[in-house]
């Protein structure tokens, strides 16, 4: 039988369900992910711990919006592009919006299509993720060009409250930073899962830890968590 | 091997069913079919058109701020509870992870009574005399 480190713990079968399960899983000396390998677990710990650093972020914009005697600029003017004489507002971070949740749903494939072994389609679905990725990185890279060469600053900007730029800058950067990291690490996991690495459970070259398909749902929970993080700041930033 | 822990956890028989068929529809990792990824991609593109909409309609108000939130939390759930799986995994994890956040709530209802103390002194000692 072909074992995924995923699952078999050994510990899965048989344990309580509902809240009973949860006083049984955590008490007692023993592991309380049952049938969640550590390197799962430590996704999920990792992105909590992103999810306190970008709510700072938010708050820290949220007081200053809200603390402010300047008017705030209407982003909807502020990232409204002109097609065809038409201010059309927003549309550029719509289209963002809608890049970054077609990689999603891509990379909810690639995970499925990892776990039936299916190399070929699996490592194509990553890179399709992967390029749907850079495309949103470049749209924000044109995105900040024009903003700049409209006089857009972290301490100031030609529309109203100086704190605008800062928090701007600041969250998308952060946010954009990582989704380049997701990329590379897309790149490279699409590599090896391409390579036939994950059939073989070939040991990597740096952990010396046999290689294992989970390792795309893992990515792909990364993924997924980029794509989460771009809901809140679509809906806080771009449109409050 | 399932069955040799099965049997270890003799006083469980009431559970093990359930247990079991779950231990085995995990053992393959998370299998779900495409056609539910398909549907929740649609509905992310539905909901995120929405949002958009209360933009290009220019919706004000609590109305604007109420729709904003409700699709935002839709598409979070949507998000977490599918394409990353939380949906089936233990409740052991998924309240590790989901309730911490909670805090995160106490966190907006201090800043919020303080950046309205900020504003209020601003108004106050800072506003251009008249």
């Amino acid at each position: 039988m072909a074992e995924t480190v995923l699952t078999n713990t050994g510990q899965g079968a048989g344990r309580l369900p509902g809240w009973q399960g949860i006083a049984a899983d955590w008490a007692s000396d023993q592991r309380a992910f049952k049938n969640v390998s550590w390197g799962k677990a430590m996704m999920w710990i990792f992105l909590l711990s992103d999810t306190f650093i970008f709510s700072c972020f938010l708050l820290s914009y949220m007081t200053a919006r809200m603390s402010t005697t300047v008017p705030w600029p209407n982003p909807s003017e502020v990232f409204a592009l002109n097609l065809g004489g038409k201010d059309v507002p927003l549309i550029l971070i719509a289209i963002m919006t809608f890049v970054l949740i077609s990689s999603s749903g891509t990379m909810a494939m690639a995970v499925n299509f990892g776990y039936r072994r299916d190399r070929v389609r699996t490592a194509i679905l990553m890179l399709v993720t992967a390029a749907f990725g850079a495309t949103f990185v470049g749209m924000q890279a044109f995105e900040w060009t024009k903003l700049i060469m409209e006089g857009v600053r972290p301490w100031g900007n030609p529309w109203g409250a100086a704190q605008f730029g800062s928090c701007f800058f600041m969250i998308t950067g952060f946010h954009g930073t990582h989704v380049t990291i997701g990329v590379i690490f897309l790149i490279a996991i699409a590599r090896k899962v391409l390579r036939g690495d994950f059939d073989v459970e070939r040991r990597g070259f740096f952990t010396s830890r046999r290689g294992y398909y989970e390792i795309v749902e893992i990515t792909g929970l990364y993924w997924h968590f980029v794509d989460l993080v771009w809901v809140f700041i679509f809906a806080f930033f771009y449109l409050w | 091997m399932t069955n040799a822990t099965v049997h270890m956890e003799g006083q469980l028989q009431a559970h093990v069913h359930d247990a079991v068929a779950a231990a085995a529809a995990h053992a393959k990792g998370q299998q779900h079919p495409i056609k539910l990824y398909l549907v929740v991609w649609a509905w992310l593109f539905v909901l995120s058109t929405c949002s958009y909409l209360v933009d290009y309609f220019g919706l004000h108000g609590s109305l604007r701020w109420s729709l904003i939130l409700l699709f935002m939390v839709l598409k979070a759930g949507l998000i977490v509870a599918v394409f990353m799986h939380m949906a089936w995994e233990r409740l052991a994890l998924a309240y590790a992870i989901l309730l911490p956040p909670v805090a995160v709530l106490v966190f907006v209802s201090i800043m919020v009574l303080e950046s309205e103390y900020t504003h209020l002194l601003r108004v106050v000692f800072f506003a251009t005399p008249l």
